[in-house]
């Protein structure tokens, strides 16, 4: 059986920190194929980045222990050396930050930032790679990018920063791109037009994507697959269709809920998930969403409280990790939020 | 770009004119400065005439004018013109001194004019400030680098450590050290004595001769920088944009020498023109310590013989110093960050 093109095999990502070990991530797996999307979602903290830096090799050996899997065209990326990794890194697997304006130097034009990524792996003249810059600049919809090529990031507007980033992580066509948060620091009209241009190159280069977000709405939107994360671990994983109209795990169903319905009374309270996300250094033992889920008292004893439970494939390619026993939440009936107790 | 210049420098032209003002009416405010003239048996009828013959009879807003005329055009002294007169009367014009512009007074204990006096103490002052400060830089910023990239390990605690130790230790204690044992005692090293740099056949005896005050001086500007430059490169290695230069695939090198290092030289910068500006007014300690006939041994002189001219002739150039190098300093910040360029 051949291997998928991404694959992660229980990727842990921990950082020993004076007072204790911190799981940022903690056995984790996915795969992705070119030309498809994995949506990455989960609240501030769940490990969507770690995970997500992980494979670009941007952990330090000196600060983060990092165990697992990571396939990419059938090589175990975590068994290169540095400098395997860095001929990848930009070149296979290429990576777009949140808030552009901190992602891009401050003293370096564009056409420097972006060209360096082209020069570093690819014996160019310095004319050619800025004329690849140009020619990624136009690509990404900037315009006059003859001129605009030397600009200082302070002189681009955020959504156009977010496009030069983008331009940045695609000069060497790369296999596999991975967009944290991309669109979190721009306002609704640019992140669409973002979330576009993303999905059109997509399609260009048969890339394939992990869209790291904790916008349900982009996952809507670009998604093909979704992986839900909680407290270092995937909670749920599926194929869009699955998670959005059959969340088979409350911390899902809660996250869907949270979002205002356009349609709805706009004086109706918005609908938050009760309590703070667990803390890392020291996760609780059982399951890490039990002491703020509203389905607790449905299952019997401590068990939440005490077993973690096992990700469970409840339908083809639909996987939970959840102590229940329906895989239907709707047929269940949940505390009022205002009752669960939170630590 | 030019126009930012201009504006820098008309500004700083205007704050020079400001201090010297005030640094005029600081000297002046208290009381009579040619009772310091006046010397032990100093009668009523004695510190009159003296009065009169060094021009601090007149009002000071007149005094003032006379001084910044001075500063245009130059100045005769002595400054009472009768007395002037009678010299030229009686034979004596040789006694007359012209002291051309900028004038900034005349010693009356030295007998010569300030300008001559701080023209030959600016050379060891000059001397020791830039070798000291090039060493200090050079090896200051070296080694906060290294301390940074090796943040935590042995060595970095070591370089942490031993700052302490440098930064805590007063300059006469190195400086002593290094004359009495390394030069004297232990013959390690010839006896530092200033030599004028006046061609380039000088270089050697020149550098020689300032290499152990300036290490004495640089020693402690050296610990601070080593802790700046490390503290600096330390915050912008964790800036988001060397996530992204690592995410380039750039190699750790041009991470941090053309990502990292450019952005923590910006508030370098700062720190090294006023440090180096505040030098320019002489390094009294070191001086002392080498006897060196600089800036600083001429104030500790001139503050002994009550020689106001003097003094007021050494704050102002050390202010002028402060401010031009604050010019110079705003200039490179342009040159480093496009962020304060003025946009097309």
């Amino acid at each position: 059986m051949t291997r998928p093109f991404l694959s992660v095999e229980n990727l842990v990502v921990h950082f020993p920190t004076p007072d204790g070990v911190v799981r940022a991530t903690d056995g984790l797996s996915y795969t992705v194929e070119p030309g498809k999307t994995l949506g990455i979602v989960g609240e501030s903290g769940s490990g969507k980045s770690v995970s997500s830096s992980a494979i670009l090799g941007l952990h330090r050996n000196t600060s983060a222990q990092v165990s697992g899997r990571i396939w990419l065209n059938d090589i175990d990326l975590l068994t290169l050396s540095d400098k395997e990794m860095q001929a990848r890194r930009g070149k296979d697997v290429a990576m777009i930050f949140q808030d552009p304006l901190s992602a891009l130097h401050p003293y370096y034009t564009i056409g420097d930032q972006v060209a360096e990524a082209y020069r570093v792996h690819n014996k160019v003249s310095k004319k050619a790679a800025r004329d690849r810059a140009i020619e990624m600049l136009d690509r990404v919809g900037i315009p006059n990018p003859q001129l605009r090529v030397d600009d200082y990031p302070h002189q681009f507007s955020g959504g156009m920063r977010q496009r030069a980033m983008i331009a940045m992580a695609l000069i060497n066509d790369p296999q596999l791109l991975i967009a944290d948060e991309p669109t979190t620091a721009l306002d609704v009209t640019v992140q669409a037009q973002i979330l576009d241009l993303l999905q059109d190159l997509q399609r260009e280069f048969n890339t394939a994507l992990i869209m790291i977000t904790h916008d349900l709405g982009v996952i809507a939107e670009v998604a093909d697959d979704v992986l839900v994360m909680y407290a270092g671990r995937a909670v749920e994983y599926g194929t869009t269709k699955q998670l959005l109209t059959a969340p088979a795990m409350p911390y899902t169903l809660g996250l869907i809920q949270s979002v205002p319905d356009l349609s709805s009374d706009v004086n109706e309270p918005l609908r938050p998930i009760p309590g703070n996300p667990p803390s890392l250094l020291d996760p609780p033992s059982g399951c890490a969403f039990a002491p703020r889920c509203t389905f607790k008292h449905l299952v019997a004893d401590n068990l939440p409280d005490t077993v973690m439970p096992e990700l469970e494939e409840i339908a083809p390619g639909h996987l939970r990790r959840c102590h229940l026993t329906e895989h239907d939440l709707s047929k269940l009936t949940p505390k009022p939020a205002e009752e669960v107790e939170v630590v | 770009m030019l126009a930012f210049i201009i504006r820098r420098i008309l500004v700083g032209f205007a704050m020079i004119v400001v201090m010297i003002f005030v640094v005029f009416a600081l000297f002046f405010a208290n009381g009579n400065p040619a009772i310091n003239q006046c010397g032990k048996y100093c009668t009523p009828e004695k510190l009159d005439e003296i009065t009169g013959l060094l021009g601090y009879d007149k009002s000071i807003p007149e005094q003032f004018t006379a001084f910044s005329a001075g500063l245009v055009v130059g100045r005769d002294f002595p400054v009472n013109d009768e007395y002037r007169a009678a010299l030229i009367e009686n034979g004596y014009e040789n006694r007359i001194i012209h002291c051309a512009a900028p004038c900034l007074g005349y010693s009356q204990s030295d007998q010569k004019t300030v300008n001559q006096l701080l023209v030959k103490a600016a050379g060891p002052t000059l001397s020791l400030a830039i070798v000291s400060f090039l060493i200090w830089i050079f090896f200051g910023v070296l080694i906060g680098v290294i301390a940074a990239i090796n943040k935590g390990r042995w060595l970095d605690r070591v370089v942490v450590g031993s700052t302490l130790v440098v930064y805590a230790l007063p300059v006469f204690v190195i400086g002593t050290f290094f004359l009495q044992y390394v030069a004297i005692k232990w013959q390690l090293y010839p006896y530092p004595r200033f030599e004028p740099l006046k061609e380039p056949a000088d270089i050697l005896p020149w550098l020689t001769g300032i290499l152990l005050p300036a290490l004495t001086l640089a020693l402690f500007f050296m610990a601070a920088y080593v802790r700046y430059t490390r503290a600096f490169v330390l915050e912008s290695m964790s800036e988001d944009y060397i996530r992204t230069a690592r995410s380039k695939g750039l190699p750790e090198r041009t991470v941090l020498f053309k990502h990292g290092l450019r952005s923590a030289l910006t508030p370098l910068v700062t720190l090294a023109g006023l440090d180096f500006a505040s030098l320019l007014a002489g390094a009294i300690i070191t001086e002392s310590v080498f006897n060196y006939q600089g800036m600083g041994a001429l104030a500790v002189k001139a503050n002994n013989n009550h020689d106001l001219p003097v003094l007021i002739g050494l704050v102002i150039v050390g202010a002028a110093a402060v401010i031009v190098m604050n010019i110079i300093v705003d200039i490179l910040y342009a040159y480093i960050d496009p962020r304060v360029r003025v946009t097309k």
